[in-house]
């Protein structure tokens, strides 16, 4: 997570420190916490415990919600929505795929290949972050419109053809279908990915590559052997950066699929703000919450980067 | 053959720079249609060329309203994300003391959380509470979830800090306030700075938290939101434009300055 924000390191490293210093006024600390850590322990972990209690109450919104231990809502919400469970992982996964392999060549690009242009297109990467990203997605409506130029393109080329025989696109449509959603994450979360992997390539000495190149090493022999393991934990917060919030979002899903296409965040909305039954919606946001753990602590596990944070 | 090794020794650059293009074409898409006609209520196809929109930014109902309204939320849960993750963050980069750990990870955790986990659970808490929905409590859940990104700015700027520097102002017998003031805050400024920006950003675009907590306010990604259903006005691209030019030129001027200011150092 650190690498989105870390600082460029000082030309001069400061001085090596084991631990801070004991300053005076051993009580300083905990009044600096005191504010900031009360705000997320009262609208931050409080509330996931509400929401624990919620998920275990029955009852009704005119006569009031009772804990009574319902755990069969978890098993009603599971059994109920499992193929908007099942989606929502395979888009989002789909989306973090796309963004490494279209966000590494322009981190890479940025890293070492930029020169002189290399503030120019980093604020073009960042730029976008201040326009609304719901008005940025509402012009994907447009891009993909049927009968647009991008669907005029893929038709003739007959790509869709091979998308509807997969099931991704709907005839000459792609507006309203999977293709179209995933398109949607992938672009949104695209930013998320180049960052942690441009810092991380930033951070490789450029002499490594050279001493790789004097032993005879190819081009890609170079990437493969050097550059790409360097960049693992780029790769890492990268990714977990991507497929975490994809997994939740139902922005997407709503202004770029259709009924079909609905993830588990779609649920939760309408669960929550239309539907008005508060004990399934907690139990299908604290499933997503548990599932996205299990997924990132085995992810991490893997990996074998711990030290993310 | 000439052009298959051109390509090949060009091919990071040439699938960067697609990549930039997919990154780029819906905002050059937003500008292309700011300046559209539309025939009816959608403006998803192109019509006829008009400047209509720019020379009345604000002649859609509640258009400026929301956006008034989300630059208001902005300032203000920046202003206290700030304030407090600063706070933090000196705390967890200056100080030894227990709980450290669960204070790390009880700052991680929000940002590893998907927004919908987060607003749901608060709306939650602000039902049981009894919590009359509306611009305090967007306020509320935008500094909660601002808070975290700004201890990480913050905290890798000071971590990043030679304390040799503060050492140095207390040698030359400046007291905590006067080093704090003229020494570390300086220097811990630019983190502040872009933990405030991020925050401010984050803000402003913010819609799955705010979408759950604002009852019936309306803030600018609220806006957007109706009127995709409603039908989009032209504006809504006018808008999207000129926030992009603005934060383009923001970072272009604070760039320029920076490296004025570094080779006059230097």
């Amino acid at each position: 997570m650190s690498t989105l924000t870390e600082a460029p390191p000082p030309l001069s490293p400061p001085a090596p420190r084991k631990r801070p210093p004991r300053k005076r006024g051993r009580w300083t600390p905990y009044w600096l916490l005191l504010p900031g850590i009360l705000w997320l322990v009262v609208f931050f972990a409080a509330p996931m415990i509400y929401q624990a209690s919620t998920s275990v109450q029955t009852g009704s919104l005119e006569e009031g919600y009772k804990v009574t231990w319902h755990f069969v809502t978890y098993w009603d919400a599971l059994s109920e929505y499992w193929p908007q469970f099942l989606r929502s992982v395979a888009y989002a996964a789909s989306a973090t795929v796309l963004c490494l392999l279209l966000g590494y060549p322009l981190a890479y690009l940025i890293a070492f290949r930029a020169g002189r242009w290399r503030n120019l297109i980093m604020i073009l990467v960042i730029a976008p972050f201040f326009t609304s990203f719901l008005i940025r997605t509402l012009a994907w409506k447009t891009i993909l419109a049927d009968g647009g130029p991008v669907v005029g393109v893929l038709n003739t080329l007959h790509v869709l053809d091979v998308t509807s025989w997969l099931g991704w696109t709907a005839g000459d449509r792609v507006l309203a279908t999977p293709l179209a959603v995933v398109c949607g994450l992938t672009y949104n979360f695209l930013p998320f990915m180049i960052l942690p992997l441009y810092t991380s390539l930033e951070r490789i000495d450029g002499r490594l590559h050279e001493a790789a190149g004097d032993l005879y090493a190819k081009p890609s022999t170079v990437f493969r052997k050097v550059t790409f393991p360097l960049s693992m934990p780029g790769v890492v917060s990268g990714t977990l950066l991507t497929f975490i919030p994809a997994t939740g979002d139902y922005v997407n899903a709503s202004l770029l699929g259709s009924a079909d296409t609905g993830m588990i965040g779609n649920v939760i909305q309408s669960q929550f703000l239309r539907v008005l039954d508060y004990p399934t919606a907690a139990a299908l946001s604290f499933i997503l919450m548990a599932a996205i753990l299990a997924m990132v602590t085995v992810y991490i596990r893997k990996s074998g980067t711990e030290d993310l944070v | 053959m000439a052009f298959v090794n051109w390509f090949k020794r060009n091919l990071v650059v040439i699938a960067g720079l697609f990549t930039l293009a997919y990154l780029l074409l819906p905002n050059l898409i937003v500008t292309v249609f700011s300046f559209n006609k539309p025939n009816g209520r959608f403006n998803y196809e192109w019509q006829q060329f008009s400047t209509d929109a720019w020379k009345d930014p604000c002649g859609v109902a509640g258009l400026c309203g929301s956006l008034s309204l989300s630059l208001q939320i902005a300032f203000w849960a920046m202003l206290g994300a700030t304030a407090l993750g600063t706070a933090i963050a000196f705390a967890l980069v200056r100080y030894r003391f227990r709980a450290r750990g669960a204070i790390n990870s009880l700052i991680f955790l929000p940002m590893a959380m998907p927004e919908v986990v987060m607003a749901a659970s608060l709306l939650t808490l602000f039902l049981n509470m009894g919590a009359q929905l509306g611009f305090w409590t967007v306020l509320i859940a935008h500094i909660m979830f601002c808070l975290s990104f700004v201890v990480t700015a913050v905290k890798a700027r000071v971590l990043s800090m030679d304390p040799r520097l503060e050492q140095a102002a207390q040698d030359l017998y400046a007291g905590p306030v006067q080093t704090f003031v003229r020494v570390t805050l300086p220097i811990a400024a630019p983190g502040i700075a872009a933990g405030a920006l991020l925050a401010f950003a984050l803000s402003f675009d913010d819609f799955i938290i705010t979408n759950f907590n604002a009852g019936s306010t309306v803030t600018f990604p609220m806006f957007v939101w109706g009127s995709a259903q409603r039908g989009t006005p032209v504006q809504i691209n006018v808008v999207g434009t000129a926030m992009f030019v603005i934060a383009v030129l923001f970072v272009l001027t604070s760039m320029v300055i920076g490296s004025r200011r570094k080779r006059r150092t230097a």
